[in-house]
């Protein structure tokens, strides 16, 4: 049985900033939406169903907030699906949107994620207190600070490497009008000696908490003819999940993880992702996770992850670079976050990146992954439609 | 563009559900689950390891904390891992989802579950959270208010009175008798009003529970059950949010998906509606044209069970269940949420002479 090709011809993003005051929730998705409209050269009429995604309800302290939404996202006498799967539902959302396509349910789709954290408060939103369950009152950073250690103690990296990473991905950050932080003053020293809140993590390697949203359109062959721009095609998407607590669970570098990239490998025809992606869009909220999952997406044998960050590698004209936008570190709209990186995968290979377009990117990766480091969504497009 | 009709052919090949009950204190959403998970892995012989995809709806806002389908995931034992999403929303868009990724062919088989409880705090307080944030949800205007709006409109437009409601109800309770899983069964007074015009009969009960199903695709279905519940269509649509663009006493939502499904191309036999409020079945018949002759929730319906969340995924393994058994040919399955039928899902499942 033959897939329909999904490509991507249109993308929009808001300008991300800690706190949107000017526009409520469904002006915020709007604004994604409509500029993903533009840039297809669609019009709302043109979309058959809409596929929306975001990180938990209590970021904005709305329930099931597509169905307020549906007015402003043009989605009256449409399908409309929400998804959710925790820090990875930005790429999961994109992946049920391409499916839609991709069975030929529907020819036509607009995915959208978001997420207005100035609307109410993360780390309350994380740490609501259950009976008989563990609360999360560290927030993320505390859980995921002792993984960090675990990888330094386990590959031997010298503790200098996380701050490499903020230093490059900051830099990146300049070069891309819609990301969050400008830091126009940044300097690795300013990242080495910024406070440290969770060892080994200090405030300059971590993601900041912003306000916006990320939108695609996604449509099948016949749609990507009549688009003006060129398309980024979809050769391979896959998610992976595994459970949160358990005796055999790697924290550091995660089965579900190798799982999810080899699924995608496997259908893109990628033998070697090492030599055969152009660039890479990978969700690191804290600076360490670009050596581990460096590892963990089969980019570095087991150990020497950290040697490719340390040598250059990953830099915007390194060889492989990671997160030329500025990734996680310098824009977390936390639901849109995982939607930004395939988004911005697909600009890679568009050519339409602009200051941070890596030169001749003909295909890129998009990963996102959310709860205890569980769920996993990657997609690898490309600037040709797929031949498999 | 009319969509190119699925290209393959995909049915419900195993049904179960809790027995829904009012509280289950002593129960975690993990246990209330884990049984049910069990006995739909067990009608099939599947493990979970054999499972091609996975996909569930619950809400973080029943559960009172953020990312609560985590923790049922550790109970589907997604070891080694799974390919698996999740929606924010009722059960049976899990189902859609999992149904589109059959269609593409990178799964023949999914499970499907959904699960809520209502009990640990004031469900119809809790549903006002879904309203408009800046302008309706300040408000609070409560699920059961709303739809007592939807009821007095259908009253005004003389679609329906007090008594057609109450036939409604004691219908669905009547028929609830023979549902060994149902939580208010058997006949009972219509009760004292809740919010005019809407009496305690004409509203669900509040409850706590789980459904989950098992989807699988041509041969492989065949394997798995001796009669598969065949999808022939599947659609769900939304309308606006806000109550004063919508006329209350319709609901084209509905009757999109219905036509979409092709829920009108040959009569029915069996219509399971989820239908939270009596008044809201008087909407649904009419815009799914559904005649006296088609046998409507004869699992007693929400009326005798609503476990928010999964309720719509259970009209669907409902449905499914009587084609299993022979008790249906052709059978239609709705879902719906938000406040006063915003959205609707339709299901058209038939089993083979």
């Amino acid at each position: 049985m033959s897939k329909e090709p999904v490509a991507v011809v249109g993308v929009g993003q808001t300008k991300h900033v800690a706190a949107r005051h000017d526009v409520s929730i469904a002006g915020l998705v709007r604004e994604a939406a409509q500029r993903a409209l533009d840039d297809a050269a669609l019009t709302w009429s043109d979309i058959d169903a809409v596929v929306i995604g975001k990180a938990p309800d209590f970021f904005e302290g709305v329930m099931m907030p597509e169905l307020y939404l549906a007015d402003a996202l043009g989605a009256v006498g449409k399908p409309m699906l929400r998804v959710h799967t925790a820090g990875s539902v930005g790429g999961s959302t994109a992946l049920v949107a391409s499916n839609l396509v991709a069975a030929r349910v529907h020819t036509t789709v607009l995915t959208l994620a978001f997420e207005k954290q100035s609307e109410s408060n993360a780390m309350w939103g994380l740490s609501l207190p259950v009976p008989f369950t563990q609360p999360l009152l560290a927030g993320a950073g505390g859980f995921f600070a002792p993984h960090v250690r675990a990888y330094m103690r386990r590959t031997g990296a010298p503790d200098t490497v996380g701050s490499l990473v903020a230093y490059k991905d900051r830099r990146n950050a300049l070069k891309n009008p819609y990301a969050h932080l400008h830091e126009h003053d940044i300097t690795l020293e300013k990242v080495q000696a910024s406070p440290m809140l969770w060892d080994p993590i200090r405030y300059s390697e971590t993601c900041p908490s912003s306000d916006g949203a990320c939108a695609m359109i996604l449509t099948d062959r016949a749609g990507a003819a009549r688009a003006p721009r060129p398309a980024a095609w979809v050769h391979g998407g896959a998610m992976r999940s595994e459970p949160t607590l358990f005796a055999g669970k790697d924290f550091v570098s995660p089965q579900a993880g190798k799982d999810c990239a080899a699924d995608v490998y496997r259908q893109a025809g990628i033998a070697d992702p090492r030599r055969e992606i152009d660039a890479v869009e990978m969700y690191v909220p804290f600076s360490w996770y670009e050596p581990m999952w460096l590892e963990n997406l089969g980019f570095a044998a087991e150990g020497e992850g950290w040697k490719l960050t340390e040598s250059g590698v990953t830099e915007l004209d390194g060889d492989l670079p990671v997160n030329p936008s500025g990734g996680v570190l310098s824009t977390n709209p936390i639901g849109a976050s995982g939607m930004i990186r395939f988004a911005e995968a697909a600009l890679q290979v568009r050519g339409e990146a602009g200051e941070h377009q890596v030169e001749g990117a003909r295909k890129a990766l998009g990963h996102a992954y959310g709860g205890g480091a569980q769920f996993f969504a990657m997609w690898l497009v490309g600037a040709e439609p797929p031949t498999r | 563009m009319a969509p190119t009709p699925p290209a393959r052919d995909v049915a419900i090949v195993a049904f179960a559900q809790s027995d829904h009950r009012r509280r289950t204190d002593e129960l975690s959403e993990v246990e209330l689950l884990m049984p049910v998970l069990h006995q739909v892995l067990d009608a099939t012989g599947l493990k979970t390891s054999d499972i091609g995809f996975t996909c569930s709806g619950s809400s973080d806002y029943l559960a009172g904390r953020a990312f609560s389908f985590t923790m049922a995931l550790d109970g589907v034992g997604a070891w080694p891992p799974i390919s698996e999403s999740h929606v924010e929303m009722d059960g049976a868009w899990a189902l859609y989802e999992a149904w589109v990724k059959i269609l593409t062919g990178e799964a023949d088989t999914a499970l499907v579950y959904g699960y809520g409880k209502s009990s640990p705090g004031e469900v119809r307080d809790v549903l006002t959270r879904q309203l408009d944030p800046y302008y309706v949800a300040p408000l609070w205007p409560d699920s059961v208010a709303l739809a007592a709006l939807q009821a007095q409109s259908l009253i005004d437009a003389g679609d329906t009175d007090e008594a057609a409601l109450a036939a409604v109800a004691a219908r669905s309770r009547d028929s609830a008798t023979a549902n060994p899983h149902a939580q208010v069964r058997g006949s009972r007074p219509q009760g004292d009003y809740l919010v005019r015009p809407l009496r305690t009969g004409d509203c669900p009960p509040v409850g706590d529970g789980a459904a989950a199903v098992i989807l699988a695709a041509g041969d492989r279905a065949r394997d798995l059950c001796a009669r598969p519940a065949w999808i022939r269509g599947m659609d769900h649509r939304i309308e606006a949010h806000s109550l004063g663009v919508r006329d209350l006493t319709d609901s084209p939502s509905a009757r999109m998906a219905a036509e979409r499904a092709g829920a009108f191309e040959r009569p029915v036999d069996t219509a399971e509606l989820h239908a939270p409020f009596s008044a809201q079945e008087v909407v649904l018949r009419k815009a799914l044209r559904l005649g006296d002759d088609v046998t409507v929730n004869p699992s007693g319906g929400v009326l005798a069970a609503n476990p928010v969340m999964a309720a719509g995924l259970i009209r669907l393994g409902e449905a499914a269940a009587r084609i299993h058994r022979g008790e249906s040919d052709r059978a239609l399955a709705h879902a719906t949420s938000g406040p006063c039928l915003q959205q609707n899902l339709v299901a058209v499942l038939e089993g083979e002479s």
